[in-house]
């Protein structure tokens, strides 16, 4: 063995230049690859926790429906014991109840439509980011009652600060007159213009009372410690609230039905664009191997004439490609993680990425993540296109006859 | 001229010695420019289609609004012209379109349940050519005048609210004073659109019955201009600014949704950046192939040399060989191209990600689009690029000292 991986090692070499375009070719598509793949992957990331963790939790449990019409009737009944039930079952804090409504929101001067959210005070932070994101005042508290959290552009639009009343009008889950007077506790700021423009939350027993909900709620919301770990949290759940409670729970695809379909769709855009460079890179090894065999045949016509089997000499031809190929690999590789890792670092932006970002939940900066796979997934498949573009040029040594071959020159 | 001829040809027959490694590299080369346009058309007809919904939804390519509207869109900040002033401004200005209306956000509100969204007052008749909603495929009616009493919703809105053509709903807003503005509506029309969000933000009543309604006598919060062209809106902007004065905001489509603005303006950076990279991956094939056509006629050469041909003749014909193989290359590709978006022209049905793409801004059928500049621009860019390739092989081949090169054993 030893001495056929020299000597593949050798014929690679022979045309120095021919080899070095050859893995040119596969070192460029290389650094390519495990920049945008990294890049994509951390996008990703970054789309599902930005999401998920500000606002809707990996599942939650709902009304049959619900998720789709989001009426008001469509009710969870006693949802804090459930909720309770939930976070005692499963050993977990990060349950929590909610409630919502639309409602028309009155300052002194100005008049907006809402959506209005009853939320546990002492378990919304655990579920959510926006508690967290409180710029002004506070978020709310156990004896909060009539107090209201608003969104920035929201308290910019009703004229509102911190302390100021806003009078709700809206309709009960009957549908009946609801209204109230509420203080403004706090004005949140997550950056997500949607969130911050139409959102408000109040403690859920003063909503139960102004919406006359008689303790239902809309949705029980559970946050799993990481993506990974959702699946196997929500059969627990399921387990825990059975269908025949009239209950459905919902996991995060359902719950932004966008999200999935927004990176299926980009990611098949760009697969496409990669299974093309792959493939170029895979004609570029066929034209090469192809023209190293021929132009060797009288010399394999000696060799075979000598006793060496084409089986070898195939097996030859195929070294030498997987040889460029890993030179290709590890080259390709090294630089492109180097990039990946230095942009990790420093922070990947382009011009209109604000804008672009910024409609996916996204930062203006990206810090693509290195991974294992991230950064290893596309040069090996273009190293596996490598060895399938010489199969052919090594098959053909099969049907090779020593005599014929040495009298081409 | 006669030896331009003799090099194409003797270019020509050199292609097809070795006919394996061209029809590989030809392969290549057809893929690559197959690539570069098929995924270019992909690409403009989905932005296409986004900037088409999306000025839809604005809409129009320039806007008027009441100075710091547009950061508190209420009924307070409406415009100090009259709809006659405007008439009198822009009956004649030539814009394809243009027209006043009431934008402010509401609270709708069924018997059974209640949703925020974005009224809009109109002119029906002033807005056909440009709205969103199809007038024609409307379920029940539009409305037909600006003092139309009835209302016009989304089938996704008319869904979530229970209700239907022919029932109640009640519209909530504020008046300038902040009062509670509300007024009963029976719903004449239910319309699709494109984009689910559409369908669930927007409600048309009659601008008269708005300004009613609202208690703001005949003043508007918008005016609209469409032109001719959304890539280029500046006639509409400079006319528009010059018309109004400075008492008013007025913004380009670009500026309302900067979104979309920035998507058709780094459109072009992707399209020839996409091209670059496929160019370079065949770069490094098509270097190949020529390093390896002029070493395996290295004595050749040698005798040509030795023969008199001048070493620009050589370089000529090896430059000349290069640009026949990428001119047949994009030749077949570029038809290829053509030939595989013709029939995807009826649209590609992407509903499977539909909820998906909107979040992109796109609706769920994408129609290709394949313009001529993106054509000549892939070619450009692979003959100009495979130009400047196949330099350094050429300038090789055409320094060889003659009498080494025919000494050389190959």
């Amino acid at each position: 063995m030893n001495i056929v991986l020299r000597l593949a090692w050798r014929n690679i070499w022979r045309q120095p230049r021919r080899t070095w375009l050859t893995t040119g070719a596969m070192v460029f598509s290389n650094i390519l690859l495990v920049f945008m793949i990294s890049l994509q992957f951390g996008m990703y990331g970054l789309m599902i926790n930005n999401t998920l963790q500000v606002f809707s939790g990996h599942m939650q449990v709902q009304a049959p429906g619900y998720v789709d019409d989001a009426k008001m009737r469509q009710v969870v009944d006693d949802v804090q014991p459930l909720a309770a039930h939930l976070r005692e079952a499963l050993g977990s804090d990060t349950v929590a109840a909610r409630a919502r409504a639309f409602a028309l929101a009155s300052s002194e001067d100005r008049t907006y439509g809402i959506a209005i959210y009853g939320v546990e005070p002492r378990h919304e932070p655990r579920v959510s980011n926006l508690p967290g994101l409180v710029e002004h005042g506070r978020y709310l508290q156990d004896d909060d009652a009539y107090e209201i959290v608003i969104g920035s552009v929201l308290a910019r639009n009703l004229q509102v600060a911190t302390g100021d009343e806003l009078t709700l009008l809206g309709s009960g889950v009957d549908g009946s007159f609801a209204a109230a007077v509420v203080v403004v506790a706090g004005i949140f700021e997550s950056g997500v213009k949607d969130i911050d423009r139409n959102i408000a939350q109040m403690p859920l027993t003063a909503f139960q009372d102004m919406f006359y909900m008689n303790g239902a709620g809309h949705q029980v919301v559970i946050l799993a410690p990481s993506l990974a770990d959702a699946p196997e949290l929500q059969a627990r759940v399921e387990a825990l609230v059975g269908a025949d409670d009239g209950l459905v729970v919902q996991d995060w695809d359902a719950l932004q039905p966008g999200l999935r379909q927004a990176i299926q769709a980009d990611m098949s855009s760009a697969f496409f664009m990669y299974g093309i460079l792959v493939v170029l890179v895979a004609f570029s090894v066929l034209n090469t191997q192809l023209m190293s065999v021929l132009e060797r045949t009288h010399e394999f016509g000696v060799v075979m004439a000598l006793g060496m089997k084409p089986g070898l000499l195939g097996r030859i031809v195929l070294l030498e490609s997987a040889l460029m190929g890993l030179l290709g690999f590890v080259l390709g590789v090294i630089a492109g993680t180097a990039l990946t890792a230095w942009l990790s670092v420093r922070g990947f932006t382009m011009p209109g990425m604000d804008e672009m970002a910024a409609q996916f939940n996204l930062p203006a900066r990206i810090y693509p993540p290195v991974t294992l796979l991230s950064v290893a997934i596309g040069p090996f498949v273009v190293f596996v296109f490598t060895l399938l573009a010489s199969v052919y040029p090594a098959w053909r040594l099969r049907r090779l006859h020593p005599v014929e071959a040495m009298r081409v020159n | 001229m006669r030896i331009l001829i003799v090099l194409v040809r003797l270019a020509w027959r050199y292609l097809w010695r070795n006919h394996r490694r061209t029809i590989i590299m030809l392969g290549a080369i057809v893929l690559g420019t197959w690539a570069m346009i098929f995924m270019t058309a992909l690409t403009r007809g989905m932005v296409d289609q986004m900037i088409a919904d999306g000025i839809s939804a604005i809409p129009g390519h320039v806007q008027v609004h009441g100075q710091g509207y547009l950061d508190d869109p209420s009924v307070t900040r409406s415009i100090p012209l009259s709809d006659e002033e405007f008439a009198a401004r822009f009956a004649d200005a030539g814009f394809s379109a243009w027209a006043t209306r009431v934008r402010v956000p509401a609270v709708i509100t069924s018997e059974r349940e209640s949703r925020g969204v974005t009224l809009l007052g109109i002119d029906p008749a002033a807005e056909r050519d440009f709205s969103f909603v199809d007038y024609g495929a409307v379920d029940g009616r539009f409305l037909e005048s600006p003092e139309d009493s009835g209302i016009v919703i989304g089938a996704k809105l008319a869904d979530t609210l229970e209700t239907r053509v022919g029932k109640r709903v009640v519209l909530m807003s504020q008046d300038p004073d902040n009062d509670i503005a509300d007024r009963g509506f029976r719903v004449v029309g239910v319309f699709e659109a494109n984009m689910q969000a559409f369908e669930e933000g927007f409600v048309f009543v009659g601008k008269a019955t708005a300004q009613k309604m609202l208690r703001m006598g005949t003043a508007t919060t918008e005016a609209v201009f469409v032109g001719d062209d959304y890539r280029n809106v500046e006639p509409v902007y400079d006319k528009v600014a010059a018309g109004v004065g400075d008492a008013v905001t007025v913004s380009r489509w670009t500026e309302v949704d900067t979104y979309l603005g920035t998507m058709l303006k780094t459109m072009d950076g992707f399209v020839l950046v996409w091209m670059i990279v496929i160019f370079l991956a065949l770069s490094f094939g098509l270097v190949n192939t020529l390093v390896m056509a002029v070493f395996e006629r290295v004595r050749e050469i040698g005798l040509m040399l030795a023969l008199g041909m001048k070493p620009a003749m050589i370089l000529g014909q090896i430059i000349i060989e290069s640009m026949m193989l990428l001119a047949l290359g994009l030749l077949i590709g570029t038809a290829l191209a053509w030939a595989s978006i013709v029939p995807l022209e009826g649209g590609i049905d992407l509903s499977a990600v539909g909820e998906g793409m909107e979040m992109w801004g796109a609706s769920s059928v994408l129609y290709p689009k394949l313009y001529l500049e993106d054509v000549v621009l892939a070619n450009v860019v692979v003959l100009v690029l495979g130009f400047f390739a196949s330099l350094s092989p050429a300038w090789r081949a055409s320094r060889y000292e003659p009498v080494e090169a025919i000494t050389k054993v190959g």
